[in-house]
């Protein structure tokens, strides 16, 4: 038998077949073992039915991506089969429902009739079917039963009947696969020795909002940035405090820019088609100098696109969401832990330069449940506004420095403008403004430069640099290089506008500089080379998140095609 | 040139009712202040754009808060400054172009919540800051600089829209009146609720209806403008929309209903009866 320090395991069938969950739950079983575990999901933009899948790594270390090859297949209908049986490697196993008939020319894998949905019914329960999936994966991955069992009676404690028929679900799924061999052995987990938690991209960025003390929520529904408004609609409670639902994104920005003239921190997140509708209102908040924070969790673009797809393609939108001289603070979370910190950071940076600032999620990273160490709130601190204290009389843009901010109803009124402005606020058309406040707005930018970056093996005159959620696919493609001795530096940041000055610098010096991003045009390559960096992009647009054979694959290419042009240089 | 800031150098023309506008806005936030014992620092102006959004620079005595935010988006803009301290006075002004046009989509979600903010349109019937291109409010068949046939859409019936919506405070006044229309305006402000009040204020420049409002001896026409009938009970919904048929621009109080809870009525009621978890709580949720 096989030991291995992962298993993959893809469950694909149709939405409502519970495809969506069982990933989540095998993760949740493993991770509350000690393993690592990271799930990936994708699903169709409807309530009911469509192609479905979702996918569980689970491992003794850190995991860092999704995985490229499947070692299970859960396949619960014959479309799910065919589509993703080519994904699996070769020895790997596939549940079948019954009612598909596998390829007789199928040798490669072993396939594996389980009635689930006769057997949930067995147990009274028809919705045990994930169970009865989960008692079979048990034996395949030689993981104790026990550990699912506890899973399902701390789950659903006090709820003794559903209890009760899932342990029976887990008992008949084990069952029914008694005979077969076990695919891997993935041994003892090794528990982490800090306080860790399971979550998704979305609740860990709205959380990083809460510890940075937002007050202000107004979003429009949209996926994949639903489920921040559906958490802070249940959660941002309390005195003054506010979360509610736009009747658009045209609504929601102007919204949480008005907040943020009153003095609260406000935020609303959205997806590429709401985002573009609040360019203007994300132009405002920088001309009239107003905090505010903008989350886009991408998704496929433009227009509609792709809602329930990945991509990376709403860079250069976020850097210039509005029209007329503006550069937008731009933060883009890498990693589940990367969402938390990303709000943090976001809100700390509109408090410091005061202005707006955008997040940027995707698709894969919202979705996206892992185990992580929890975020050390007492390390991680939270800028407040510098209010104004004076009397009235206040000019609030005579200097080119950052200002006190005048909160309404106390004294200092003045008039916010998204017109150009004077000294008082009022609009002006005078050119000696214009310059003024051009330059006031862009000076504060250099109040953002301090950002931090990663970096590893820096002495190699070819870096590899992600940015957002591609960067746990290209680490681990990073890894596989480096232990193939292949030599390339490493760079990373969050911080991706205004880049760090000592990071560009290390860009700079650089000979070639490798970007993987999930769009076409190769945004952030493009970006920087427009800062003098030689920039050369890996770009996918399927949908879906890297793989990181495909990125070693390319990324050995490049390398081998940049040294040989060296040599007939 | 305004009373505060010597290098501001918008002007409106001479005759423009928006000067009576801005006196009775002044009036009314004084009111308010003496009402409700605050300084003139717990009032807030949000502008549209637009000759009528100029307001907010124009102002006399001592200032308010202002904003003056993006072409249609006054009302979304003052949602924010209101619910985020609901303490403040948050009043709208904005013009017929900025309100009703390119703003008209957020007239309908503020009526249904009931959020507790005054707007003050000012309607002259015309874009006047662009020179004259039709409004919503533009009768039929008007020639304008955008409309050189003719302009060939029904005009808007504000009063007849804010009452549809479900306003809950709908005062109609005219910009001659600064006393009256005052009145009105504080009475919007106290409204706890969502409250507009429709100024006819004209334009001499693009769209003169000083006459049409007021009548002419000389010619022996009657204006459109009148005094709404004491016995009219704007608690009536009915009543309110059998004024609102006859015609013309009635002055006073149309529509008033006070049994409606407001948004942040609401919300206080929800903030009672629900707590709120810190970040270390919500993290604690997620254990493993």
């Amino acid at each position: 038998m096989a030991s291995q320090n992962e298993i993959v395991v893809r469950f694909a069938g149709e939405g409502g077949q519970g495809v969506v969950t069982a990933a989540e739950m095998l993760a949740r079983a493993a991770t509350g073992v000690g393993f690592h575990a990271l799930t990936f999901a994708t699903f169709p933009s409807q309530i009911l039915g469509g192609p479905t899948w979702t996918q569980a790594r689970v491992a003794k270390e850190t995991v860092l991506s999704p995985g490229d090859s499947v070692d299970i297949l859960v396949a619960f209908n014959d479309e799910a089969y065919q589509e993703h049986r080519t994904d699996v490697r070769d020895g790997g196993v596939i549940l079948l429902d019954p009612s598909v008939n596998p390829d007789n020319g199928d040798q490669s894998h072993r396939c594996i009739h389980v009635p689930f949905d006769d057997l949930a019914k067995e147990t009274g329960e028809s919705r045990a079917a994930n169970m009865v999936v989960m008692g079979g994966l048990s034996k395949l991955i030689n993981m104790p039963l026990e550990y699912f069992k506890d899973f399902v009676s701390e789950r659903f404690a006090g709820r003794d009947s559903i209890i009760e028929a899932n342990h029976k679900a887990l008992d008949l799924g084990l069952n029914q696969l008694k005979d077969e061999q076990a695919i891997s052995d993935l041994g003892a987990p090794i528990p982490p020795d800090y306080k860790q938690i399971f979550i998704k991209g979305n609740e860990a960025l709205s959380i990083g909002a809460v510890h940075a003390g937002i007050e202000f929520y107004f979003g429009y529904p949209i996926s994949p940035a639903t489920p921040i408004l559906v958490f802070m609609e249940k959660n941002l409670l309390g005195e003054g405090k506010f979360a509610y639902q736009a009747s658009s994104e045209i609504e929601a920005i102007t919204g949480i820019v008005g907040a943020g003239f009153s003095g609260k921190k406000s935020m609303t997140a959205t997806s590429g088609p709401g985002f573009t509708l609040m360019g203007e209102g994300i132009g405002l908040a920088w001309m009239a100098e107003i905090p505010c924070v903008v989350v886009d969790v991408q998704r496929g673009g433009p227009a509609t696109g792709l809602p329930t797809k990945t991509e990376q393609s709403d860079l250069l939108t976020a850097i210039s969401p509005a029209h007329g001289d503006a550069k937008i603070p731009v933060i883009a979370a890498g990693t589940v832990e990367e969402c938390f910190y990303a709000a943090v950071h976001a809100f700390n940076w509109a408090e410091t330069y005061q202005g707006p600032v955008i997040i940027l999620s995707e698709h894969s990273l919202a979705e996206r449940a892992q185990n992580i160490r929890v975020p050390e709130l007492s390390e991680t601190p939270v800028q407040n506004r510098i209010t104004y204290q004076g009397n009235n009389g206040y000019l609030r843009y005579e200097s080119k420095e950052i200002s006190p901010f005048p909160i309404p109803g106390n004294p200092g009124s003045y008039v916010a403008n998204g017109s150009e402005h004077d000294i008082y606020g009022d609009t002006t058309h005078l050119a000696k403004y214009h310059i003024h406040m051009t330059e006031r707005r862009f000076g504060k930018l250099a109040l953002l430069e301090n950002a931090p970056f990663e970096s590893d093996n820096p002495a190699s005159k070819i870096a590899l640099m992600p940015w957002g959620g591609s960067k746990g696919s290209v680490l681990e493609a990073y890894n596989i290089l480096r232990n193939q001795n292949v030599d390339i530096a490493w760079y990373y940041t969050m911080f991706i506008n205004p880049l760090a000055p000592d990071l560009l610098k290390a860009l700079k010096e650089k000979d070639l500089v490798i970007v993987p991003e999930l769009n076409y045009q190769g945004q952030f390559a493009s970006l920087l080379r427009s800062q003098g960096i030689n920039a050369e992009a890996i770009t996918q647009y399927t949908g879906l998140p890297f793989k990181s054979s495909f990125l070693v694959e390319r990324i050995n290419e490049l390398v081998g095609k940049y040294k040989k042009d060296m040599v007939v240089g | 040139m305004s009373g505060k800031n010597p290098e501001y150098d918008f002007l409106w023309c001479p005759g423009c009712g928006d000067f009576g506008v801005r006196r009775a806005m002044e009036f009314a936030m004084q009111d308010w202040n003496i009402e409700r014992e605050t300084p003139m620092t717990h009032n807030v102006v949000v502008a549209g754009i637009g000759c009528s959004g100029n307001t907010v620079h124009l102002l006399e005595g001592e200032q308010p808060y202002g904003f003056h935010g993006i072409h249609g988006r006054s009302l979304p803009l003052a949602l924010g400054v209101k619910m985020a301290r609901e303490e403040l006075n948050v009043v709208v002004v904005a013009g017929d172009g900025d309100f009703l046009s390119i703003g008209m989509e957020h007239i309908g979600p503020q009526a249904a919540r009931n959020l507790n903010i005054c707007a003050v349109v000012m309607d002259n019937g015309i874009y006047g800051l662009t020179k004259g291109q039709s409004s919503p409010t533009t009768l039929e068949n008007t020639v304008t600089s955008s409309t050189p046939f003719g302009k060939m859409e029904s005009p808007v019936h504000p009063l007849d829209l804010y009452l549809t919506l479900g306003v809950s405070y709908i005062a109609s006044g005219y910009s001659s009146k600064p006393r009256d229309l005052a009145k009105l305006i504080t009475k919007g402000m106290m409204h706890d609720g969502f409250s507009i009040v429709h100024v006819s204020s004209p334009c001499t420049t693009y769209n003169d209806t000083y006459e049409i409002l007021k009548g002419s001896r000389a010619k022996g026409t009657e204006g459109t403008a009148y005094d709404i009938p004491e016995n009219h009970d704007p608690t009536d919904k009915d009543a309110a929309r059998d004024l609102i048929a006859r015609g013309g621009v009635p002055l006073g109080v149309v529509y008033e209903n006070t049994t409606r809870p407001s948004l942040g009525q609401r919300l206080a009621k929800v903030r009672e009866n629900n707590q709120a978890k810190d970040a270390a709580a919500l993290l604690n949720s997620f254990s493993i």
